[in-house]
């Protein structure tokens, strides 16, 4: 009793302290893509412990939203899943760095009676079957690489996502480069003109309806999938494996990837080359001036990167993200030592 | 009288002499600083409204001046190609819209009258408060019961039902997906049923009783006293509620947004999923990358709102138009 009284105690002295030192301390305001969140908030979290001086401020608002903010510099740093334009970038008032937080990878997912998870499918059966062009479900195209696999005779249905979201920007810009009819007729980004399909909101639209119909397939975020235990496919990749979707193999990406890496980071993760690499994934970024104009908030935002690249990227697995590899870890802490 | 009565007379007598104090201290000005508070708190209201529409209509000027008219009439919407066209999302709101009013207004018109003129007075009561109760659940409930339940049932029993039976109609063509126009307008339906019958119900409970009571007088029975009575004195009441239904229908957002498909098309069949104007802005705003695309959700939102204007100014005509009926000779 005694004791959970004196917790009590200390914990709300705790609390008090904290309020007070960040009422005096500084405030980081940011704003951006939601798919990252969690993650950001919990290293927050976790910095506000280590570092009672600062406090940051997430608004969740979306990459556009985040870029446009960043742009008119109402915040200290913003957020995106896509990355910025040539033309995005000169439009801002001064040098935008991106910063490559963690990554993300998308999966695809189904319900067909009698198929179990697992089920292989091409770069081709993909892009073939969201442009509409693939429809069946025992199309040779499919049954080829499932051999034993007993495939319907039955219309397949196609589930995508209805709101704009980093998730539909990293399924698209994946099915742009290994289709070049995908990159003609209907491009990459956070929403575009489906060939083909149903809307569902969210991940949880999509799943929902994948689940309720027989016969249909959807795409839903890594984190999203595993949380809810849905049966996935594996991707045949790059070098010719079906690379089943995980943190491993997404991380496995990003090493694929980090030799022809440019200075700015300015990359897209999908169809990377390595043995392990699964094809659909990308990163996030936080978008920072190199310039600061707050020289003090400037020297904590560094001071908090550096934490995250070190101790942060260990608490990405536990949230279903998948946390840089070694390789890349090394060159962004060169970049935001550039960070004035 | 006891003590606690001469304690109340006296307290409502020390009210009325402070009453009669003010009033003579300064009744004049004080009527006209309360008359311009009131008129400051109804002009407000009316310049909210003109700055939300001058503000939307700034924020659509880039799309108003790419696509213009075509901006309507168009039905490519593709945000990658920044080529915007809103027809598909003006078609599945009206007729999203109109189908849920068409099957609401008889359901929500019978409870009122079930209500006021039909049910013992307690269990009239019950049934109000039920009613108003479905208008407190949340939109984003509505939407995840239609998920999870709604869908699912008009999946794999009423949509296969409707296809094998009505399929020669161009209505019920097309595969059961479950989500679609047909689920967007059952969702609607019931959201809008709560305000239609808790405004029928006041607006019978206003029919005055000696009519209902001459009604009765001549032999009618209660069937025919409400199609005399009742019902013609509470006509443009009624017309209101079901147009302030179609209020609420058409800026429905949430609910529908998860049941309806979100496919930008025009079709006949009420089983092929579609899109909604508000549905489109609660879906692409937060990640609209590009200018044109804002702009181009801005412009959906600002004819929605002249939509929804429209709308009421017709309903006021109409309300006018019957009351002056009814006034000319509506009565028995």
């Amino acid at each position: 009793m005694y004791k959970q009284i004196r917790n009590t105690v200390v914990a709300l002295a705790a609390v008090c302290a904290m309020a007070g030192t960040a009422g005096a301390g500084t405030l980081i305001n940011g704003a951006g893509a939601t798919f990252p969140y969690p993650i950001y908030s919990k290293w927050f979290n976790e910095y506000a412990k280590i570092d009672t001086s600062v406090k940051f401020n997430y608004q969740s608002i979306g990459s556009g939203g985040g870029i446009k903010q960043i742009t008119a510099q109402t915040v200290d740093f913003g957020a995106s899943d896509k990355f910025l334009t040539d033309a995005e970038l000169k439009a801002a008032p001064g040098r935008l760095i991106h910063i490559p937080t963690v990554m993300g990878a998308v999966v695809i997912t189904y319900n067909v009676p009698g198929v179990k998870t697992g089920l292989k499918l091409t770069a081709e059966d993909v892009s073939g079957i969201y442009l509409g062009k693939i429809t069946q479900w025992n199309d040779p195209r499919i049954a080829a690489a499932n051999p034993g696999v007993r495939l319907p005779a039955k219309p397949i249905i196609v589930v995508h996502r209805s709101d704009g979201s980093g998730t539909t920007a990293i399924f698209t810009d994946y099915l742009s480069t290994v289709s070049p009819e995908w990159k003609s007729r209907v491009g990459m980004g956070t929403s575009v003109r489906w060939p083909a399909g149903l809307g569902g909101k969210g991940n949880e639209g999509v799943a929902g309806q994948v689940k309720i119909t027989a016969y249909s397939v959807g795409y839903v975020e890594l984190a999203y999938a595993f949380e809810n235990r849905l049966p996935f496919a594996t991707v045949k990749n790059r070098d010719g494996r079906y690379v089943v979707p995980s943190i491993k193999s997404t991380t496995a990406a990003a090493a694929g990837a980090a030799r022809h890496m440019p200075a700015d980071y300015r990359v897209s993760l999908v169809n990377q080359p390595g043995k392990d690499a699964y094809p659909i994934a990308g990163f996030t970024w936080l978008l920072v001036y190199e310039n600061q104009k707050d020289k003090v908030k400037g020297k904590k935002l560094v001071e908090f990167l550096r934490w995250e690249l070190k101790k942060g990227q260990k608490l990405a697995a536990p949230l279903l993200y998948a946390p840089l590899p070694p390789n890349v870890v090394r060159m962004v802490e060169k970049t935001i030592a550039g960070i004035r | 009288m006891n003590r606690f009565d001469t304690n109340r007379m006296e307290a409502i007598v020390s009210h009325e002499e402070q009453l009669r104090d003010t009033v003579s201290a300064g009744g004049f000005s004080g009527d006209r600083i309360f008359r311009m508070i009131t008129l400051g708190f109804a002009l407000s209201i009316i310049l909210i409204l003109l700055l939300i529409t001058i503000g939307m209509a700034v924020e659509s000027i880039p799309a108003l001046k790419q696509f213009g008219w075509r901006f309507i009439t168009g039905a490519n919407w593709d945000a990658v190609q920044g080529r915007f066209g809103a027809l598909p999302y003006i078609w599945g709101s009206i007729v999203s819209s109109l189908l849920a009013i068409v099957a609401a207004t008889p359901l929500a018109v019978g409870t009122a009258l079930f209500i006021t003129e039909i049910a013992p007075k307690k269990l009239g009561g019950a049934i109000a408060s039920l009613v108003e109760l479905l208008a407190a659940i949340p939109s984003v409930i509505y939407g995840l019961w239609g998920i999870l339940v709604m869908i699912p049932w008009l999946q794999q029993t009423v949509e296969p039902f409707l296809v094998d039976h009505f399929g020669f109609l161009p209505f019920f063509r097309g595969a059961p997906y479950g989500v679609g126009m047909l689920a967007a307008v059952m969702i609607i339906m019931i959201m809008i049923i709560p305000i239609i019958t808790s405004i029928t119900k006041e607006v019978l409970l206003t029919v005055p009783v000696s009519q209902k009571e001459a009604a009765v007088a001549l032999g009618a029975t209660t069937w025919e006293t409400i199609r005399m009575a009742v019902l013609p004195y509470g006509r443009s009441g009624i017309l209101g509620a079901v147009v302030l239904g179609l209020g609420r229908a058409i800026g429905e957002t949430m609910a529908v947004t998860m049941v309806i498909g979100n496919t930008p098309q025009i079709s006949l069949s009420l089983l092929d999923p579609a899109y909604t104007m508000p549905s489109v802005i609660a879906n692409e705003f937060a990640e609209a990358s590009s200018n044109l695309h804002s702009s181009a959700l801005m412009e959906i939102g600002l004819i929605l709102l002249v939509m929804t204007l429209l709308i009421n100014i017709t309903a006021r005509f109409l309300i006018w138009g019957v009351a002056r009926q009814g006034a000319a000779g509506g009565r028995i």
